[in-house]
Order: C-alpha cells, then sequence, then structure tokens
C-alpha cells in the first residue's frame, strides 16, 4: 500500500522532498492521474499529487499569457481561456481515455511535463514552445524558478524547457508560464476522400507547402476513420485526409478555394464549417479513433512525413495494426496487437530505418515495465541524460523509472 | 568602458602557444590555424566593441571531425575554448581570452540538403542567418527568426543565443525554428540531439543547447524548419501623442484577437533619427510611433488593416497611414531597420536589450527617461511592442572613457528595472560577459546552481566559453579549477 501526499504550497512540498530525500523513499509524482496508465511505472513507495497545488494565478489576455499552479485541471484552464476568447495554441492530447484513465483529469503540469501535443503543433508549435517559464522543487528539495512572465528571454540556460517531456523525472513543478493565442473567428475542415496512406501524406504535405497557413493536416485510414463519433464521416466508410483553416472569416473563405484549387488533383473535398471542424478536432485530440481496449497496445512515432506511410507498411508486414497519422503524416498513432513485447522490436526497427523514434503510450503495465518504453538511447545521450538526472535528483528519488529502467 | 572584469590569463598557457600551434596545425592543417598577430587582431572583439582581448590562436575548422579533433586536443590539455560564429553578438559572447581558442565555425556554410515536403533543411552552423532564405526562397520558403544582423550573422551564433528578430511575434525565435543539431562536446564526442522530426525522444536535450551561448558544445550542422512564405505583407504606420496610448492600442489590437507579423514602437527621438536617415515618411510630431505589419493575399491585409485602423482610431491617434504599395513599405521597414545605423550617425551608443510585460510600457519608458537623465545621457528606444523587447540606445562618447562608464551604468540600472517590472536581462542578445554580473538580480543563487550543474554535465572542467553568462563569483571555482589542474 502506497501513501498520498497532497502538499498545498510550495514550501510544503519542498519540506515533503526534504523529509523523502532524508529517508532516501522514492516517490511517484501525480496530478490527477490521468497519466497514471502511461509510460514506465515507477519504482516508488510514495505518491506525491499535485492536485491541491491548484488555480490559475495570473492572466493577462493582452498580453497573451497566463500562469497556474501545476495541478491546475486542464479543463479549467480551457474554461478561463475561452471566456476572453482565447486557448492554448497546441491543442494538448489527453492521453486519459486511450489508456483506461479517466478522462478530463489531465492537469496544466502534466501537460508540460510530458509535452504531448496536438494538431496545430505543425503550424504554431509544440507545448514546450509556449512555455515561458516554470517553478518547482528538484530532488535536492531546492525550489527553483527558470525563464519567466515575458515572450522573450534568453537570460541563462532554458531549463524550463529542458524540463518538458521529462515526466516528473527532474522536478515537481508547481506553476508554469505560458503563451496563450486568440480563438480564431472562423474554421473549415476540407475532407478528402478514399486516399491511399501514401496520397494522403501527399495531399498534406502538399497543403503543407502552401502559403494558407494549414492548422491541422490528419489522415485517417479507413479502419481509424470508422471510429469516428463524427457520424456523417464515419458513413462514409473511406479513408480520409483532413485539412484544417483557421482565420478570419473573409480569410479561410478565400484560403479555402485557394487549397482546394492547389489540390485539384486529390479530388473534391467535403468542408466542415467552424462547428462541426471544433468538435472533429476535438475528438482526434482526445484520440477518439484509438480507444482503450485491453487487447491492444497503442505507438506514438515521431517521424518526417514523407516517411510515415513506409513505416506503417512495414510494421503492417509483422502484425495487424491501425494507423492515424498527425502532424501533416509526422506523427503516428498505432494499435498493434498486445503481445508480450507491445510488438516494440518491430515497430522500433520499422522506425529505426527510416528516422524517428517511437513510445509505447498504451500496453499491459507488466508489458511497460519489461520493454522499454521510450525510444532507447545511444551511448552519448544516455550519458547526458544521466547526468542531467542526476544534477537535479541525485538521489533518484522522482519518478525512478517512469522513463528508463534504473533511472 | 572597463566596468566588467575579466579574469586574468593563465601565463603557462600563453607561454605553450608555439607548441600548441604546431600541434593543432599537425590536427587540422596549418592553413586552418591562424596564430600571427594581424590574423589572431581580427577576432580579438565582437559587436561589444568596447572589449578587446587576443586570442591565443584561432582555428577554422571545415569539418565536425575538424572540430572533434581540436576540442578533444584543447580538452586533453585544459585549454579554453571561445566558440565563435561571425563574431557579431552584442554581448561579449564571442570575446576571446588571452589564454582561450577561438573555434570559428565560419567556414562550415554549406547547405547539406533541402526537404521541401517535410519542410526541413540540414545545413552548416556557419552559414548566415539569410542564406537560408535566400537558398528556399526561390521555391517561396524562408527560415523564420530574422536578427537584424542577418546578413552577418551565422545560424551558429543564433543557435547560441537563441536569436529572434523583429518577426518572431508570429513566428518564434530560433529554439521554436531548429528540430535538430550535430554537437561537438569538449571531450570530442560527436551527438546529434533530435533530427528532422518534430518532438524529442527524451529529455528535451536541444532546449538546453539552443540559447546556451556556448557553454555546453560547439554546434557544427542543424536541422532547421523552413516554412512557407505568406503571399504578402504590408506594414502601416499609427501615431500617437504618448506611449500610454500606443500601449492601449496594442492591447486593444491583441484584445480583439490580431496577433499581427510585427509590432514595432519607436520614441520620439527614434523616429526623429530614422526619419532623417532613411526619408521613410514618419511624422515627426508624435511621441510615439508604432508600425504594424500584417500578411495575406492583398484582399486579406486590407481587411485586417482596416479593422486595426478602426481599434487605433478610439486611442486617438495622431497618424494614421497604411502603406499604399510596396515601395512605401519598404520605406517604412527601411527607417526602422537602419535605426541603429542611423543613431550611430549622430552618436555612438550602447544598445539594450531587456523584455517588459507590456502592461509596463509607459511606466518603464518614463523611468528609462529619467535614468538616463540622472547619468546626464540622452536615450533613443525602439521596442518590439508585440513581444515586449526593449532595445533603449543610450548615447554617449566613445572616446570619454567617463561618459561610457555613466552608459554602462544607466543600462545596468535600464536592466534591474525590465527585472523589477516581471521582465528579464535579455530578450534576444544573450547575456555574454555584459550582464554576466547582473544574473542575480533575476535568478536566486538555486536557480544558477541548477543551471550551472547542467553546465557542469556537458562540460565537466568549465573550459568553454570561460567567464560568461554565470556571475564571476558563482563560477569562479570552476573556470579557476581548470587550467591550475595542468
Amino acid at each position: 500500500m502506497t501513501d498520498l501526499v497532497r502538499p498545498a504550497a510550495e514550501w510544503e512540498l519542498q519540506t515533503v522532498i526534504a523529509k523523502l530525500a532524508a529517508q532516501k523513499v522514492p516517490v511517484e509524482i501525480v496530478g490527477h492521474g490521468a497519466l497514471r496508465n502511461a509510460g514506465r511505472p515507477p519504482d516508488a513507495t510514495v505518491v506525491l499529487s499535485t492536485a491541491s497545488l491548484r488555480g490559475v494565478t495570473l492572466y493577462e489576455p493582452t498580453e497573451l499569457v497566463m500562469s497556474a499552479r501545476a495541478g491546475t485541471p486542464l479543463y479549467e484552464i480551457e474554461a478561463e481561456l475561452a471566456s476572453r476568447g482565447q486557448m492554448l495554441p497546441f491543442e494538448p492530447v489527453d492521453l486519459g481515455p486511450t489508456t483506461g484513465a479517466p478522462a478530463g483529469a489531465l492537469s496544466i503540469g502534466g501537460v508540460f511535463a510530458t509535452n504531448i501535443s496536438g494538431a496545430r503543433r505543425i503550424a504554431s508549435g509544440s507545448a514546450r514552445d509556449h512555455l515561458l517559464g516554470v517553478r518547482g522543487v528538484n530532488g535536492r528539495a531546492e525550489l527553483f524558478k527558470s525563464g519567466g512572465r515575458v515572450m522573450k528571454n534568453v537570460t541563462g540556460l532554458d531549463v524550463a524547457r529542458g524540463l518538458t517531456g521529462s515526466w516528473g523525472t527532474l522536478a515537481v513543478l508547481t506553476e508554469l508560464t505560458f503563451k496563450v493565442v486568440p480563438l480564431p473567428e472562423a474554421m473549415v475542415t476540407l475532407v478528402y476522400r478514399n486516399l491511399p496512406d501514401d496520397l494522403g501524406i501527399e495531399a498534406l504535405t502538399t497543403a503543407m507547402g502552401t502559403p494558407f497557413e494549414v492548422s491541422g493536416a490528419a489522415h485517417l485510414p479507413k479502419g481509424a476513420a470508422a471510429r469516428l463519433n463524427n457520424t456523417t464521416l464515419r458513413a462514409l466508410d473511406q479513408s480520409l485526409t483532413l485539412l484544417r483553416l483557421e482565420n478570419f472569416a473573409a480569410s479561410v473563405a478565400y484560403r479555402k478555394d485557394k487549397l482546394i484549387e492547389a489540390l485539384r488533383v486529390f479530388g473534391t473535398p467535403l468542408e466542415l464549417g467552424s462547428e462541426a471542424t471544433w468538435a472533429l478536432w476535438s475528438e482526434l485530440r482526445h484520440l477518439s479513433v484509438m480507444p482503450y481496449a485491453a487487447n491492444t497496445s497503442l505507438w506514438r512515432i515521431s517521424t518526417m512525413p514523407t516517411k510515415a506511410p513506409e513505416i506503417v507498411a512495414a510494421i503492417k508486414k509483422f502484425m495487424p495494426s491501425e494507423a492515424f497519422y498527425d502532424w501533416s503524416g509526422g506523427l503516428i498513432w498505432l494499435e498493434v496487437p498486445a503481445a508480450a513485447d507491445a510488438g516494440a522490436a518491430d515497430v522500433r526497427r520499422a522506425v529505426a530505418v527510416r528516422g524517428g523514434h517511437a513510445t509505447l503510450i498504451r500496453a499491459a503495465p507488466e508489458v511497460r515495465a519489461s520493454v522499454e518504453v521510450f525510444e532507447p538511447m545511444k551511448p552519448e545521450i544516455e550519458r547526458l541524460t544521466r547526468g542531467i538526472k542526476t544534477a537535479f535528483d541525485p538521489l533518484g528519488l522522482l519518478n525512478r523509472g517512469r522513463m528508463y529502467a534504473n533511472m | 568602458m572597463t566596468f566588467l572584469r575579466l579574469p586574468d590569463p593563465d601565463q603557462a598557457t600563453i607561454a605553450r602557444r608555439s607548441t600548441i600551434v604546431d600541434d593543432l596545425a599537425r590536427l587540422v592543417g596549418r592553413d586552418a590555424v591562424i596564430f600571427d598577430d594581424d590574423g589572431r587582431r581580427a577576432f580579438e572583439t565582437d559587436a561589444l566593441t568596447a572589449y578587446r582581448r587576443m586570442p591565443l590562436l584561432v582555428v577554422l575548422p571545415r569539418t565536425t571531425d575538424d572540430v572533434a579533433k581540436v576540442l578533444r586536443y584543447c580538452h586533453d590539455n585544459l585549454l579554453k575554448v571561445v566558440p565563435r560564429g561571425a563574431g557579431t553578438s552584442l554581448c561579449g559572447g564571442a570575446l576571446p581570452a588571452e589564454d582561450a581558442v577561438v573555434v570559428c565555425v565560419s567556414k562550415m556554410n554549406r547547405i547539406l540538403d533541402v526537404d521541401y515536403p517535410n519542410r526541413v533543411a540540414r545545413v552548416e552552423a556557419g552559414i548566415t542567418n539569410l542564406a537560408i532564405s535566400a537558398r528556399v526562397s526561390a521555391n517561396g520558403f524562408f527560415y523564420a527568426p530574422d536578427p537584424s544582423s542577418q546578413l552577418a550573422c551565422t545560424l551558429a551564433g543564433n543557435l547560441a543565443m537563441n536569436s529572434g528578430g523583429a518577426h518572431c511575434l508570429k513566428y518564434g525565435v530560433t529554439t521554436n525554428n531548429v528540430l535538430g543539431v550535430r554537437m561537438v562536446l569538449m571531450d570530442g564526442t560527436v551527438i546529434d540531439i533530435g533530427g528532422a522530426h518534430l518532438d524529442a525522444p527524451g529529455y528535451d536535450l536541444l532546449s538546453y543547447v539552443i540559447g546556451s551561448e556556448g557553454q555546453l558544445g560547439v554546434i557544427t550542422e542543424a536541422t532547421v524548419r523552413i516554412l512557407r512564405s505568406a503571399e504578402g505583407a504590408r506594414p502601416m504606420l499609427i501615431g500617437f501623442a504618448s506611449p500610454n496610448a500606443a500601449g492601449a492600442c496594442v492591447a486593444a489590437i491583441i484584445a480583439a484577437g490580431i496577433v499581427p507579423v510585427a509590432i514595432e514602437y519607436m520614441d520620439k527621438p527614434a523616429i526623429a533619427v530614422c526619419e532623417a536617415y532613411a526619408a521613410a515618411g514618419y511624422p515627426l510630431d508624435v511621441e510615439a510611433l508604432l508600425i504594424v505589419e500584417v500578411e495575406g493575399s492583398d484582399a486579406e491585409i486590407g481587411v485586417l488593416l482596416n479593422r486595426i485602423a478602426e481599434i487605433a482610431s478610439a486611442h486617438s491617434p495622431k497618424t494614421l497611414v497604411i502603406s499604399a504599395d510596396a515601395d512605401q513599405s519598404a520605406r517604412i521597414w527601411a527607417g526602422r531597420k537602419a535605426a541603429f545605423g542611423a543613431v550611430g550617425r549622430i552618436s555612438d551608443y550602447y544598445c539594450m536589450d531587456g523584455t517588459i510585460p507590456l502592461g509596463q510600457l509607459p511606466h518603464v519608458l518614463n523611468r528609462i527617461g529619467e535614468i538616463c537623465a540622472s547619468y546626464d545621457l540622452r536615450v533613443a528606444n525602439i521596442f518590439h511592442a508585440g513581444d515586449g523587447n526593449l532595445h533603449p540606445l543610450i548615447l554617449y562618447d566613445a572616446n570619454s572613457p567617463e561618459q561610457a562608464g555613466r552608459a554602462e551604468q544607466a543600462g545596468a540600472d535600464i536592466l534591474r528595472l525590465c527585472v523589477e517590472v516581471g521582465g528579464c536581462l535579455t530578450g534576444e542578445h544573450g547575456v555574454g560577459i555584459e550582464k554576466r554580473d547582473l544574473m542575480t538580480v533575476q535568478f536566486s543563487p538555486t536557480d544558477l546552481a541548477v543551471q550551472m550543474r547542467i553546465k557542469t554535465v556537458f562540460d565537466p572542467n568549465w573550459l568553454l566559453n570561460a567567464a560568461k553568462v554565470f556571475p564571476l563569483e558563482s563560477s569562479a571555482e570552476h573556470i579557476l579549477i581548470a587550467p591550475r589542474a595542468a
């Protein structure tokens, strides 16, 4: 049985970590639990939750900046932003539903600790790109800050960004400051039908090469498209290639026509208006097409768009799989059968020869404990990674084993 | 200016100079090593010209392998290394030392690969910023960060300083536009971080490296994002009777959901100097001038600029001019882009670079005026208003050491003010030697210790770009240990 601690202030968190450090007790860092079924299961006897570090501490809509305590639920942040006509630019992905954890439990700390960004990443950058500053407590029980609340800051090493994607293994974040953007006035999605994967990706990369600022570029093969909540699109029973435009109404109307013209060879698209566009990309962001199932595992593969169809085809030679391509093809969500190693050997080989990396997102805990969940590191990168871990957390207390075994 | 302390060079190292020259010449070829006085003098300073030091010697490597050989040699012999691109740093980031080897990557300037479908280019780090855009512009693409020195500065320097530019409000700064680097660590190990894909596999090492001011390694190649250019762009000029009105107008534009590609601010002295130099058509009777630029097709630009004009009209503008054609647009930007040169024509100046929350603008401009007056100096202010990045140009006479000292102190007071109102010491120029001793104003000893431990992971003996970025007091321990261990 593990103990649960919920510090409600930075000093209290500092005291807790100091006590754990004195006793060399490893601790699992969580928010509201959205990510507990993802990553490697940590080796810990105490669970420390940031759930009581909650609330927006600064919001300046005219400066496009917000600060919030780490345990603030993402939905609270998005609601507050929406009330002022703004949003997070990077569409954070909630891994809860697809990993069998509760939906809507993702905290803002978890968003930046994992840096898992959604469709708009190709147009406006990832969570990491929008982080301006952090406060946190490291494994030495030191309270520190990095960055700040202003848009441009090159003062010293960029420790704040360096903490994104570290899955709570370096520090317990207490407060984050990030950039926000206005909600678009109008949106449209162009839906191309029946393109095989390679042509679908070609349509996406062609669109990204136009001046029309496509803000979402995804390809759903037939299997993934059949899982959409959107009944109209699901009923088409075809692969779907999706392109989103967002801007002022007049601009969206103009750019839509230009884009259709530029992509004439790919057929005549269906068009979804603002409301349907918002709903469609929201469900993609919640991975509705990759729902939780105990008999499958889920990989997240990051690569170059033009290599993506080859990678999926190569893996399909070894196992049945369902793919969902985002980021113009640069991101593949791939569902495979829940074998003993979740297909790790074949998936990693297919990715390695074509460039990129793969992360095992969903698998049974014993599988995530036994195969490498994150891309294995080259020795020289491992040396730096271990050095950084030691710099922040010399005793290895924080989320030990969460990313890599024995670290 | 002599107000910044530099460590005393290690005389034993200087005495070994000819041996070191011979050793390095054997490793990378004699033509890649500069050791004569005239040759070295070309490297004795950067764009913070008040500080000059003759380097021990300069190496101009042509390959990553050359860089690895040189660094391994310096590592094994506990020699300090100063990485250098084009030497355009405004904060002394590339300032050499008498006991340090300068490794200048400017000969490594090739474009290795351009991949339009995947929107990336792989380049050697010594390429100039503008050369990347020049190569891909025929296909309608560009590399987004656009520092004012982009004609001369290298990507290596941009990576070291995480450079921005006038258009980063929309497109982000260097760290947002680079996906991977090849870097040589101090011990000669060559590492690849990132690649052509959009996110990092483990810890985000790229974040530590970009903006690290040559403290962690020498970058020799990079994979950068290239973006398709907008169909067109056009600016407008809006003049106001007060900084308050201009600041309120910027806030109102953003509150209306419009994020222009650039919002530049000039105060009255800056307007007068730029107009006299470039005849850009700036109004001379206003206290504050905004240049607001938007992108898109002609029709889209028209719609947006009219919306902005409507918003601005609620803030009693004294002037409101929408650029009518490409020629007028070019003149409007020529004035702003020539600002540093134009001010330089009337006086020597010291260019500061702090960032503030936009809401503090009127207060900060007022205080900057007071600070400079208290040192009996004049100031012109240029400001990337969209992202809060302030560039006060403090005017002084470089022939007077006494005035130069006052200018430096006024600059330091301005940077303290930036931190005090919630901003930071540097928005895009970096810390270098210039703001090194002010780091304690922005960071606690713990904050700095967290950063310095990362430095130690990459460069355990602190041989890379010594005596910069971190306060001399805090880093003296490491920096002094290295030569003595020899």
